[in-house]
């Protein structure tokens, strides 16, 4: 394998890991609005998640810096081209960071619910465009030859990207209830369960019609049929097993599969766009690649030391920060936020 | 308005912003984790509640700095496109591995520290708060890695029209980072401690809580100072560094036209007339400018309008002067705001060591309450002096400001976003500090009742 190849890779692992972990932490964030009856409630979803979206967060913007790092191309484009969704998204994570730190901190229920609705659509915006974005990635954007991409209002907002969008909004939010089912006792528990199992059924007509959609309007399954098939099948598969353990109240294996099922579908983009990283609507020759975007072989090179010296430390801890913070969350203890 | 001049307010005023509070987790970080150790080595309770009293500030403050750094990674790609491309090879990296080295260990051990006080052991979440000490440092070190490649560009060849890395080693030890980063984390520890003794002069000067602010205001007065006096020493290598590398930065903050003439005198105060290029009523010191630029009393500093022709000569023809008066008065306010830091530190720690703390005089610790103010502006004037006095470069004699914006953004979309972001940290600057008075009032004893369950209004919802 190729460095290019190597931080195409890595960078895809990133996304994947941000989908997974953000992805639930998001969901609970919409669940403060939805599955939440009273403020207690809402406390005890916000805590389950206190010790941990920060650094899910971290997943993102590492994600970002590597593709600064080793695509400072993609990264140009990427960011330039999507400008205002960006703005939005930024808007959307800005509120909802301090949104978290702010809201227990005075005894006022307008100050409170302020917080609230920014923290449900700090929650709900940002997978939304990402997901809208990572689709056009696929379906390809007016970029011209100078590598500038000028997309207008509906290259970037259509009807492609916007049932990714709605998707994986539904999907952190089944997700996200998994993750409470994890964390939480009782009643909470127990209604967080119920509604998972009752959106399985819109969400799998939303997943089929994103897979159909792409196999239409994309050229990814073209390039990469059968690696994409494998992946729609195990993804049908982690879905039905997660529809069968919800059932069956085995709540940690429910959660991987809905985990499963959101890293296939952030991977299956990653796939088609291979060895493509920007596809040009215009012309194929315009294609960013991991050649073209790459930055030279020796920044590559320091990159991947420095990157697989460190990420079993930070693996390490994160995994035992999650083992720490175990326990579920109850409204008899100290509820930071 | 262009994109290259809204970009640049955006910049600025995002930057600045996010600088408010990046000095401040930085600084409170150390301190609260030099009480934590005080209450683990000690036993002593009253040390917790320090840590927990102070590091309630720390967390909220700690919130803004991370949502607003967020937009600053981001937005090296939304506005300034093509910069990225022409130095991301090099400037990538460094932002990578600070997110990969630093940002996954602050935020892994906040949480950890935040939620973890009855759920691990006293070591263990002593450990989290210096491991978090530590990432917010080693965070200060790759940004300004990479700030320091802007100011003094090494480790790079230009190849396939862009700088691309050869020489990591180089960009670690840059001389420019070598001087900036002692500089400017010092900095940030003074800032964090002058904090401490401002809210701790105010609360001294109420006579609330006395013994828990006086031992707060002592502790934090012993890391004022002696960062205090660091930046000082580390702000003059820094300057004798400018010097060499970026002579017409130096030039500018001394708002000098022609030659200094030898030994150079350090100009205090003067009218400058840019469009004439001359100054009048200048105030100066006799020898000072030699002592600041070569650490002794000679050898004279070349003024703007010989290195202007300097520079037209190596780069083309174009103006190389940038901004005079906010160069020069940048640096004045940062070296009044810094001067006072230190005499306000000796005078502190002269009273913590003839014992006379407990009855301190009123006019000094009101001077210690505003006193918190001297640190965030001397790190923005300094910041704005470093960043001002390097246009119009973005990398130093590689690639001006006008090349590095994106060329694909409209102005309608750039000023949607100066207006989106002016509004959202207004809000933000206005609710933290409405929440740090709320906290301060409140003082460390009033915290045991918050969020519990009797306290709880609507725990009975449920």
């Amino acid at each position: 394998m190729s460095l290019n190849e190597l931080w195409f890779l890595l960078i895809a692992v990133l996304f994947v890991g941000f989908f997974f972990l953000e992805g639930f932490d998001f969901g609970v964030g919409m669940e403060t609005q939805i599955l939440a009856k009273n403020d207690t409630e809402r406390r005890i979803l916000i805590n389950s998640i206190g010790p941990f979206w920060d650094a899910n967060e971290v997943w993102l913007i590492t994600g970002a810096g590597a593709m600064f790092a080793a695509f400072p191309h993609w990264y140009a484009t990427l960011f330039s081209g999507f400008y205002i969704p960006f703005v939005f998204a930024l808007l959307a994570l800005i509120a909802r960071g301090v949104a978290f730190e702010f809201r227990g901190k005075r005894d006022s229920k307008a100050w409170q619910k302020t917080w609230d609705v920014c923290i449900f659509f700090g929650s709900f915006l940002p997978p939304f465009l990402l997901a809208v974005v990572f689709a056009s990635f696929i379906k390809g954007l007016p970029i011209d030859k100078d590598m500038q991409m000028y997309a207008g209002f509906f290259d970037i907002v259509n009807a492609y990207t916007v049932v990714a969008g709605i998707t994986v909004v539904l999907l952190c939010l089944v997700h996200g209830l998994m993750f409470t089912t994890l964390r939480t006792l009782g009643d909470l528990q127990e209604r967080a369960r119920k509604l998972a199992q009752k959106l399985l059924i819109p969400l799998a007509a939303l997943l089929v019609a994103f897979v159909v959609m792409t196999y239409t309007m994309t050229d990814i399954f073209d390039k990469r049929g059968t690696l994409l098939w494998i992946v729609v099948v195990l993804g049908a598969a982690a879905y039905l097993l997660a529809g069968y353990f919800m059932t069956k109240k085995k709540d940690g294996y429910a959660f991987g599969m809905t985990g499963a099922v959101m890293a296939l579908s952030v991977a299956s983009i990653f796939i088609g766009l291979f060895p493509r990283v920007m596809i040009s609507s215009l012309d194929q020759a315009f294609n960013l690649t991991i050649t073209n975007a790459a930055s030279g072989q020796y920044s590559l090179k320091v990159m991947t030391i420095v990157a697989l010296t460190l990420l079993p430390f930070v693996l390490g801890y994160q995994i035992w920060s999650y083992f720490i913070f175990h326990k579920r969350v109850h409204e008899k203890e100290h509820l930071e936020y | 308005m262009d994109t290259v001049l809204l970009s640049r307010i955006q910049f600025a005023s995002t930057t600045i912003f996010h600088y408010f509070f990046v000095p401040v987790s930085i600084g409170l970080a150390l301190i609260i984790a030099i009480m934590e150790t005080m209450y683990v080595r000690k036993g002593n309770e009253e040390y917790k509640r320090m840590a927990q009293f102070w590091g309630k500030l720390f967390l909220i403050n700690f919130a803004v700095g991370v949502v607003t750094g967020i937009l600053q990674e981001f937005q090296f790609g939304m506005n300034w496109s093509d910069y990225s491309r022409f130095v991301g090879d090099v400037f990538g990296a460094p932002l990578a591995i600070e997110a990969l080295l630093a940002f996954f260990l602050e935020s892994t051990f906040i949480g950890i520290w935040i939620f973890g006080w009855d759920k691990v052991s006293k070591r263990i979440h002593l450990l989290s708060i210096w491991l978090v000490a530590f990432g917010t440092m080693l965070s200060a070190f790759w940004i300004l890695l990479a700030n320091s490649f802007m100011q003094h560009p090494v480790g790079f060849q230009i190849s396939n029209g862009r700088a691309e890395m050869n020489d990591i080693f180089a960009l670690i030890t840059n001389g420019q980072l070598l001087v900036e980063f002692p500089h400017t984390v010092l900095a940030a520890y003074a800032t964090g401690a002058f904090l401490v003794t401002g809210i701790s002069a105010y609360k001294l000067l109420k006579k609330q809580d006395v013994a828990f602010f006086r031992k707060s205001f002592e502790i934090a007065a012993i890391v004022g100072v002696i960062s205090s006096f660091g930046v000082a020493v580390a702000g003059h290598a820094q300057a004798q560094y400018l010097v060499e590398t970026q002579p017409m930065k130096m030039a500018a903050s001394e708002a000098l036209w022609g030659e200094s003439g030898d030994p150079a005198p350090w100009t205090v105060f003067a009218n400058i007339d840019v469009k004439n290029q001359t100054n009048s009523n200048e105030v100066q010191v006799p020898y000072l400018l030699s002592f600041l630029s070569y650490s002794k009393f000679s050898g004279d500093v070349k003024g703007m309008l010989e290195l202007q022709k300097e520079y037209e000569a190596a780069y083309g023809p174009g103006d190389y002067i940038p901004p005079v008066k906010t160069t020069f008065w940048s640096f004045r306010i940062m070296v009044a705001a810094g001067t006072l830091m230190m005499l306000f530190g000796v005078y502190a720690i002269y009273l913590m060591w003839r014992k006379k703390m407990d009855r301190p005089n009123t006019w000094f610790m009101r001077f210690m309450f505003w006193g918190l103010l001297l640190p965030p502006i001397a790190n923005t004037a300094g910041w704005i002096m470093t960043e001002i006095g390097r246009q119009p470069w973005t990398v130093f004699g590689l690639m001006t400001t006008e090349d590095s914006v994106s060329p694909n953004i409209t102005s309608g979309q750039v000023l949607f976003s100066v207006i989106s972001f002016t509004a959202i940290y207004a809000i933000l600057g206005a609710v933290l500090v409405g929440l740090f008075v709320k906290v301060i009032k409140k003082g460390p004893y009033a915290m045991d009742n918050e969020h519990g369950e009797s306290h709880d209004p609507y725990n009975k919802e449920g």
